[in-house]
């Protein structure tokens, strides 16, 4: 194995160390004894008991699940209708305008994107709650949606979906039992994406909640400015397990589909 | 025992299957196909053969509803089918690069197009296991297409687009992408399927051979037009074009001034040799400009004079060692070149004709074609 020089060690280690000292520091303080979240005082569980006991923090965590799964949901066939439109229909007059605006969004400053939507919501007096906030993640994560599954689309074989009109389906029937099925990894990480874009937003949501409807960043951005509680240490290190298991587990899955599919081609190879 | 020849298209009352009557494409600018008719028999099949860009993919994605029709008519069974969608039609296509659904097993692949028109299950699988069979899948059935050859492949594609038992079948470049002798076993099964199923195959390919040997016509295509409608014999023997004779197989081409003589023409074609002594059933006025198309396997060579019509003296320049033939190339008297094909009837070391050899060729006035400018 080549080893690395020093120079190549210390450039690495201080990358990892710049990327990951300050969510070890969370972590290492969300096991802190002490109420001081600074002093070191011995290990302990307690402040993961007590935020399960506090119902303020349950319920800002139902809304932003109940948040991140309608809005995602929603954004995906959304962006995917779009995605499809903008790949497939070829060339029609005003393509590149269309396509323009729906990237455009990806630019937007966070802070505009959510005090137009404000600004739209009281003007067309919609009572702002879970439903506004799921409004408004689904317009900016149906962009993203949408530039994941077009850069699928665009290397899908068209011939796929003419073979599926051949042999006797209409649009509808050849996008769902072809072409839908073929680009599901796509959709899904289209998907996964959206959830956690709306998981962890505060700008946007704070801009278009209501009093009824507070979601996990909102609650964490405003319990750290009273100071930073152990408990919310424990809070913070609970979302970095679940997006760490996540990410871990769509890789594996992604993984081993690779592996099961080379494998069977290295099969038929030798059946020849 | 009389056999009668499968010849419907010289058969005033037969009806095509498939009528072209002047249909044109354009694409924007582009015209892809010029003001096209041609008729395709019932059983026929029919070959579309040509390079690329010439049309030829055009005309079969209009068949298969792909493309629509600039203006003309299309009649299948006698029905025009220009407003009709592809999945209304009753042809099927097998797809150049077999389009296989990666996410079935070959199975459902088959019974893809099944499953769309009709509900019972029992006739379904029933279809499925008669193409299997007649396409050798019955092993693989569960197997997916990327659990396949390439060989497999492709018979997977043609039993899904057979299953339907279209009318009609189109092939988009079938065997192109098979290897030389996998594509050479493949023709057959293709002509044994066609023969077994009655169904009518248009095939569209840019492999000369390949339309040779499959086709029981062959309509030669150029920028949009259809240069030559006929049998695969009488396109290599009576090409009606220099672009015909050129393009299918390997051919010399001599241009020249034609004189009408006896009942056929003499063509002054180079200083200093004798004029070429042709039949031809096409009449020439005196010195109207032609071309005289030979094939190599139709010239001789020799060390003596042949007592043949044609005989041209010169030397050989090179000699193609091909196994079973040796093509020579013969410089004759003024600079022409001359192509000869032999059978390697003996050993490559009893050859008598070598390389620097000064010899005749000869062929005879039935030999080549002549060829209007």
């Amino acid at each position: 194995m080549r080893r690395f020089s020093w120079f190549n060690t210390t450039s690495l280690t201080l990358g990892f160390a710049f990327l990951y000292l300050p969510m070890i520091l969370l972590v290492v303080y969300s096991f802190n004894e002490s109420r001081l979240v600074t002093v070191w005082a011995g290990f302990s569980t307690k402040w993961y008991g007590e935020l399960l006991r506090d119902q303020a923090f349950l319920d800002a965590a139902w809304v932003t699940v109940k948040v991140a799964v309608f809005s995602s949901t929603l954004a995906t066939v959304l962006g995917t209708m779009a995605a499809y439109v903008l790949v497939r229909a070829g060339r029609f007059s005003g393509r590149t305008l269309f396509s323009g605006m729906i990237y455009a969004p990806l630019v937007m400053p966070e802070v505009i994107t959510g005090l137009s939507l404000l600004l739209l919501f009281i003007g067309l007096n919609i009572d702002r709650g879970v439903f506004t906030i799921v409004l408004a993640h689904t317009t900016f994560a149906m962009c993203y949606v949408s530039v994941v599954v077009s850069s699928r689309l665009t290397s899908f074989d068209r011939s796929l979906e003419e073979a599926a009109l051949d042999l006797g389906c209409s649009a509808f029937e050849a996008f769902r039992l072809v072409t839908l099925p073929i680009i599901a990894p796509a959709v899904i990480s289209g998907w996964l994406l959206a959830f956690t874009l709306s998981l962890d937003d505060l700008v946007i949501a704070s801009f278009t909640t209501g009093p009824s409807a507070t979601t996990l960043p909102i609650k964490i951005f405003s319990a750290v400015r009273l100071g930073v509680s152990p408990q919310i240490n424990a809070l913070s290190t609970l979302m970095i397990a679940v997006v760490t298991v996540g990410v871990v587990a769509a890789s594996i899955i992604t993984k081993r589909a690779a592996v099961s599919q080379a494998r069977d081609e290295q099969a038929a190879i030798r059946a020849e | 025992m009389a056999q009668t020849v499968f010849a419907p298209w010289t058969d005033p009352d037969q009806k095509p299957i498939i009528e072209f009557r002047n249909v044109t494409k354009t694409f924007g600018e582009f015209t892809a196909i010029h003001d096209l008719s041609l008729n395709i028999y019932e059983r026929e099949f029919f070959a579309l053969l040509g390079p690329s860009g010439c049309g030829k993919t055009t005309m079969m994605r209009m068949l298969a509803g792909f493309e629509t029709i600039s203006s003309g008519h299309i009649f299948l069974s006698g029905q025009d089918i220009g407003a009709i969608p592809p999945n209304k039609r009753p042809v099927n296509m097998m797809f150049q690069s077999y389009a296989l659904f990666p996410h079935l097993s070959v199975w459902e692949n088959i019974a893809f197009g099944l499953k769309r028109e009709s509900r019972d299950r029992d006739q379904i699988a029933a279809r499925v296991e008669e193409m299997l069979r007649l396409t050798r899948l019955t092993k693989f059935a569960k197997r997916k297409p990327h659990q396949i050859s390439g060989g497999q492949r492709q018979r997977v594609a043609l039993a899904r687009s057979l299953a339907k038992a279209p009318k009609l079948l189109l092939l988009d470049e079938p065997l192109g992408a098979l290897d030389r002798k996998l594509r050479e076993e493949t023709q057959f099964e293709l002509m044994d399927i066609q023969e077994k199923t009655g169904t009518t195959f248009v095939i569209v390919t840019h492999d000369q051979e390949e339309a040779m040997t499959v086709a029981s016509r062959i309509a030669v295509m150029d920028e949009g037009h259809l240069v030559q409608v006929a049998t695969p014999a009488e396109i290599y023997e009576a090409p009606n074009s220099v672009y015909v004779a050129d393009f299918i197989g390997d051919v010399n081409i001599l241009q020249g001034r034609a004189t009408p003589q006896g009942d056929g023409v003499s063509i002054d074609w180079a200083e200093g040799q004798p004029p070429i002594r042709a039949a031809t059933d096409t009449t020439f006025s005196p010195g109207q400009a032609c071309h005289f198309a030979v094939r190599p396997e139709k010239v001789t060579i020799d060390v003596e004079r042949p007592d043949r019509p044609n005989t041209f003296r010169g030397k050989v320049i090179d000699i193609a060692y091909l196994g079973n033939i040796s093509t020579y190339h013969v410089e004759l008297a003024g600079g022409h070149r001359m192509k000869a094909q032999m059978v390697n009837a003996r050993r490559l070391a009893n050859r008598q004709i070598t390389w620097e050899d000064e010899v005749w060729v000869g062929f005879t006035d039935t030999a080549g074609v002549v060829l209007e400018e």
